[in-house]
Order: structure tokens, then C-alpha cells, then sequence
């Protein structure tokens, strides 16, 4: 299947990177249309959203509902604003339709919504819930003899939930190769750094112990993210796959970077455009990654 | 899948222990009413015998394979069971999941973890995207006896009651359970489907050919006064009618097997044509049946009314059969709390 999709896509790394700051840029515009939105914990996981909808899920816009499709769940559905471009992007709506987001009576809300939304595969914002939607898709999948891969993008503070390890038990138990997810590890929960609120390390050998293959990537590095998801296994008997992805919340803009005050904000006047300006620039090394 | 590994024998259900209930498992009756008219016996075959024709029907459950005897429905379609193990709130939302996918999934547990525990999972996975899955609560209200109050279910009604777009129904006997089954394959959005012990004796004699959702069905005429039942006391009161009767009292009976979409008009039409109404439930007065009655009532037709059921308590631990006779939810208290309402009528 990759084959024929490579064809079709431009794969290369400056062009992901290019749609990664799209999310970004988008995200500034949308949020300052709400008055508010999940700033941080989109920049965190641009690169992963670029990768997956640019260069790795088999959709086909068109036709939204195609049962061989890959499904993605975003189950840390506060990142919606980062998504709703993409799709946009892709053609699965007109682009357009994003111009009154989550004003009263739009499909786009802060939370995505599956019925309003053509390409969102399931409603998501009650944290804790995607990973069991996953497994259930995933199941569906070997009910049916349908070779589609089933993705789920969780965050590390929904790992606290305790609804996220009854599903990855069972998905270890019935061996869902076709089941990968992805946690977008940026270190930080409302309250603070999660190790500090409710510790969720060691993710890797928590879920290796619930019998999953884990994989630990930086989620910034889009040839390292590109790799492993070029090395996924095809659905089928085997573990279940996870990609425990570091990254840095508010990825993009420095003043949000590891940084508890842009969960949820909004730029106004000089400082939009100094942050617009900033993810034009793309991202910069950081000085210090162990901050 | 699930029923694949180690099936083994079976273990009976979680009822192991009581002598008489295994000796009966054997006779295929309970009681002199044969296994085939109890809801218990009848859950997994009447799925199994859907699922021979319907490719999307799936069945789960959360470690009650034996207790809802959806292990029938596992021996026969081994590759479309699904045991979550005790986790139900993941059952649930898995549920949906693979209902997203065109599958039409039957999860079954007791009633006090799928309608109590799982609610928020209803809610936001099954409700709300209008996903095609089919919730059984099962050994509902105090019907666990002495297994006490984390096992009694006298809530969930309520609860569903307010989540929008849920179908929400309960079984009263086996025939209509089955006929609850044919008729929800198809039926759009998600439901909740509640029954009770599955030893309940039998109210319909055949399965209901006329059985709709929102359709109440009227069992017995009279002018005096309406007892609208639903699940486990629609045969308490149609018991409870036969009594008045003799004392020329006579009572319409109406089951009202479901709770949302209520039918309004029939509650009307008893308000209208017979002058008093009680309503009958293993359930909390607050937040089931009584309350959409009243609610209906209250707004658009003030007559002399009671709610009977659970008053607002945690049940007693019991037998069965002593805690309905206890809550007065057997044909003799039913006869007793009509007359009290028929007598403060004057």
C-alpha cells in the first residue's frame, strides 16, 4: 500500500516541516477567532500531525467514510485546532468553513465532533476515552477482515486515567497489531510537569509490560518520526504498537516552550504578530532540551 | 475470540453456590416456568439466532459471560465475542468504537456497571455520536438480593433517562426481550436496554408481534384506576389487578417498556379515561418511571397519583423474593398500594 501512496504524496522533509508550521500558524489564527485555545499542546504534537496526515495514513478525502481507510483518533482532543487545518488541507471541507470556528452553531468546536466534521473518525475531549475507541476499531477491523491500521494519539497526563490501561490490557490480551498509538510526552498537565502532578514514567516499560511493542522517538525530529512509522507492522496477530514520542509543549514559540501560562490562551496586537513571525522562522534548536 | 480460550465447562452463574438455582439450571424450569420463557436463558440464543443472519452483530461482555448466558451466543459465533474482562467503562467505549466501524454491538454486564459505572461512557461515546450500540443492564433493581447495595441497580433509569438521544428500555419478561432484540437491530442511535433478575415469570405468551419502541401496550382493561409498570413489575401488577378485581375494582394495566421516548399519549389517555394512575418500578421514585409519568402529568393533566418503587433507599440485603415482598414490589403490596391510592382518591 505505501508504494502506491508515495507516489502521490511529497514525503519530503521540508515540505512536512512547512506543514507543521501550518498547524501552527493556523492555530494562532483560529485561537484568536475563539478568544481562547489549546495553544501548547498543539505546537507539541505538529510534527506527529504533519507526518501522520501528510506522509503516513491511508484516506482518501473524497470519501471520508472508505472502510479500508486508516482510522486516527485523537483522543487528546483539546488539539482539535491543529487538526481541523489539516482536513481542511487535504479537502475534506473547504477551508473556509474554519472562518467562524466555535462560533455559536459551527461544526468546530474545541473538541472534534465526528458527526459535524467529515474525516474526524470519532468525537474525543473526555479524556481517557480514545485508546478504548482504538481498540474497539482495531477489533472491528479483525471482525470484519479489513487490513486497516487503527491510530490513536494520546496525551501523558491522559496516561493518568485509568480507562487508558483497562484498554491497553486488552489490546495486549487480543494481540492488535493493527492498534498503534502515539503519546505525545511534552512533560506537562494543567497543574504542572506531570511528574509532579501524577507520575506516568516509565511509560515505556509500563506498556511493554502490558505486552506492547514501544518505540521512543523525539516527536520533533520529523526523519526520526517518519522512520518508525515507515517500520509500523501491518495489522494483524501481534503486539499492539506504541510510539511514546518526547516532545516540548508550546514546540515553536519560545515563551510558551515548557512553559504551565499557555494551556489555554490568547494572543492579541504585537504579540501575535511576534509569534506569527516566530513560526515563520520554523523551529529553532533549543539550548537546553533537559529543561 | 474471547469464547476461544479456555472455555472450559460451565461454571454455572455467579449464583454458584445456591443449590437450588443449579438443580434448576438442569431442569430447564425455574419453578414450573420453563428455561425458555426466562429472559436469562433466552438473552444469548436470541442473539446467536440474530447473528446467523446479521453479520454485524457482535456480543461483549465484562467477565458475565455465564451470568448472562451471552456465553450461548459465544459457542455458537466464537469469533464475534468479545469477554473485556472487568473493566466496563473500556467495553463500552469499545463498543462504540466498533460500532464507528458498521459492527452492531450487544455489551451486557449487571445493570449497576453498565447503566451506573459506564454512564459517562454511554454518554460520550454511545449517546452522543449516535453510535449503534445496545446496552444491557442486566439483574437490575434489588434483583441481586443479598449481594447488597454495589450490586443493586436502583439508579440507572434515572440516569439514562437524561442522556439525550439514548433509547432506554425495559425488559418485563422473555418474549419481550426477544422481541426487544429483533426490534433493536435496526433501531438508529444508541440504547439501553435494562432487564431484571432473568428468572422473571412470563407476561406475554407469545413474543409480542406488535412491539414498538415508545409504543406503550396496554395488558388489561379497567375504569377505576392505570398502574403503568415497567420491567420485573409488570407481572406484580397485573397480579396486583387481578385482585382488585375480585373486589370489583378495575384496574387498566399498562407496560411501559419504555421509559424514553415515553409515550405521553398513553399516560394521557389513562389520566383521562380512568381517573387515578400509579406507576410501578424496581427503581428509585426518583428519576425512572414515576418521574417521566409525572412529568407528563403534572404538565398537562393533574389527577390523583402515585409513585411506587424504591423509596430513595439503599435496599436491604435479602433473598429476592423477601425484599420485593419487603418493598411491598409483589403482587400483594401492589394490591396494597392501589388500594391506599384509590382510598386517599375517596
Amino acid at each position: 500500500m505505501t508504494a502506491e501512496r508515495d507516489d502521490r504524496r511529497n514525503l519530503s522533509v521540508e515540505h512536512l516541516a512547512d506543514r507543521a508550521k501550518f498547524v501552527r500558524l493556523e492555530t494562532l489564527r483560529l485561537t484568536r477567532i475563539a478568544g481562547a485555545g489549546h495553544y501548547s499542546s498543539t505546537f507539541s504534537c505538529a510534527e506527529l500531525f504533519a507526518a501522520l496526515y501528510y506522509g503516513h495514513l491511508r484516506l482518501d478525502p473524497q470519501n471520508p467514510s472508505w472502510p479500508d481507510r486508516d482510522r486516527f483518533i485523537l483522543s487528546k482532543g483539546h488539539a482539535a485546532i491543529g487538526l481541523y487545518p489539516i482536513l481542511a488541507d487535504l479537502g475534506f471541507y473547504p477551508p473556509s468553513r474554519l472562518d467562524d470556528f466555535t462560533r455559536l452553531g459551527s461544526a468546530f468546536g474545541d473538541h472534534p465532533d465526528m458527526k459535524k466534521i467529515p474525516g474526524v473518525d470519532f468525537s474525543s475531549g473526555s479524556l481517557g476515552h480514545g485508546l478504548s475507541v482504538a481498540l474497539g476499531m482495531a477489533l472491528a477491523g479483525r471482525v470484519t477482515g479489513r487490513s486497516y491500521r487503527t491510530y490513536c494519539m494520546l496525551g501523558d497526563g491522559e496516561l493518568n486515567e485509568g480507562q487508558i490501561w483497562e484498554a491497553a490490557m486488552a489490546a495486549g490480551h487480543y494481540k492488535l497489531q493493527g492498534l498503534v498509538a502515539i503519546v505525545d510526552r511534552n512533560r506537562l498537565s494543567i497543574d504542572g510537569p506531570t511528574e509532579k502532578v501524577m507520575s506516568v514514567e516509565p511509560i515505556d516499560d509500563r506498556f511493554r509490560a502490558f505486552g506492547w511493542d514501544v518505540h521512543r522517538i523525539d516527536g520533533h525530529d520529523l526523519p526520526a518520526i517518519m522512520e518508525t512509522l515507515g517500520a509500523l507492522k501491518p495489522a494483524g496477530h501481534g503486539k499492539p504498537q506504541m510510539i511514546v514520542a518526547d516532545t516540548i509543549k508550546g514546540r515553536g514559540v519560545k515563551y510558551m516552550e515548557l512553559s504551565l501560562d499557555w494551556h489555554v490562551g490568547n494572543l492579541v496586537g504585537q504579540d501575535y504578530d511576534d509569534a506569527w513571525a516566530e513560526i515563520e522562522r520554523g523551529l529553532q534548536p533549543r539550548e537546553r532540551e533537559d529543561a | 475470540m474471547g469464547a476461544a480460550d479456555n472455555l472450559g465447562q460451565d461454571q454455572s452463574t455467579l449464583f454458584r453456590g445456591n443449590d437450588t438455582e443449579l438443580r434448576l439450571k438442569d431442569e430447564k424450569s425455574v419453578r414450573g416456568t420453563p428455561a425458555k420463557l426466562m429472559p436469562a436463558f433466552v438473552l444469548g440464543e436470541e442473539l446467536a439466532d440474530l447473528a446467523e443472519t446479521d453479520p454485524r452483530i457482535v456480543v461483549a461482555t465484562a467477565d458475565l459471560a455465564n451470568s448472562s448466558r451471552t456465553r450461548d451466543f459465544a459457542n455458537r459465533h466464537p469469533d464475534r465475542f468479545i469477554d473485556f474482562g472487568i473493566a466496563e467503562r473500556n467495553m463500552i467505549t469499545a463498543a462504540a468504537g466498533m460500532a464507528s466501524c458498521g459492527l452492531v454491538p450487544y455489551v451486557a454486564t449487571f445493570a449497576s456497571f453498565s447503566g451506573i459505572l459506564a454512564a459517562e461512557a454511554i454518554k460520550t461515546d454511545c449517546a452522543y455520536p449516535k453510535m449503534k450500540v445496545r446496552i444491557l443492564g442486566h439483574h437490575s433493581g434489588i434483583s441481586m438480593g443479598f449481594y447488597g447495595t454495589s450490586h443493586h441497580a436502583t439508579e440507572d433509569l434515572g440516569m439514562m433517562r437524561t442522556i439525550a438521544d439514548l433509547t432506554v428500555v425495559c425488559a418485563a419478561d422473555a418474549n419481550q426481550l426477544r422481541a426487544i432484540l429483533r426490534a433493536s437491530v435496526d433501531h438508529p442511535g444508541a440504547m439501553y436496554i435494562r432487564l431484571g433478575r432473568g428468572r422473571d415469570a412470563p407476561v406475554y405468551n407469545e413474543v409480542p408481534a406488535d412491539f414498538a419502541f415508545g409504543k406503550a401496550a396496554t395488558l388489561r382493561e379497567g375504569r377505576d384506576l392505570t398502574i403503568i409498570a415497567t420491567g420485573s413489575q409488570v407481572h406484580a401488577s397485573l397480579a396486583a389487578a387481578d385482585r382488585l378485581a375480585a373486589d370489583g375494582i378495575g384496574v387498566r394495566v399498562v407496560d411501559m417498556h419504555t421509559i424514553k421516548p415515553l409515550d405521553a399519549e398513553a399516560v394521557r389517555a389513562a389520566a383521562r379515561e380512568t381517573g387515578a394512575i400509579l406507576t410501578v418500578e424496581e427503581h428509585n421514585v426518583i428519576g425512572g418511571l414515576g418521574s417521566a409519568v409525572a412529568e407528563v402529568l403534572v404538565e398537562e393533566a393533574r389527577i390523583p397519583f402515585r409513585r411506587h418503587g424504591v423509596m430513595d433507599e439503599f435496599s436491604l440485603i435479602g433473598p429476592p423474593a423477601a425484599l420485593y415482598a419487603h418493598y411491598r414490589l409483589d403482587a400483594d403490596g401492589v394490591t396494597q398500594v392501589a388500594r391506599e391510592l384509590l382510598q386517599a382518591r375517596g
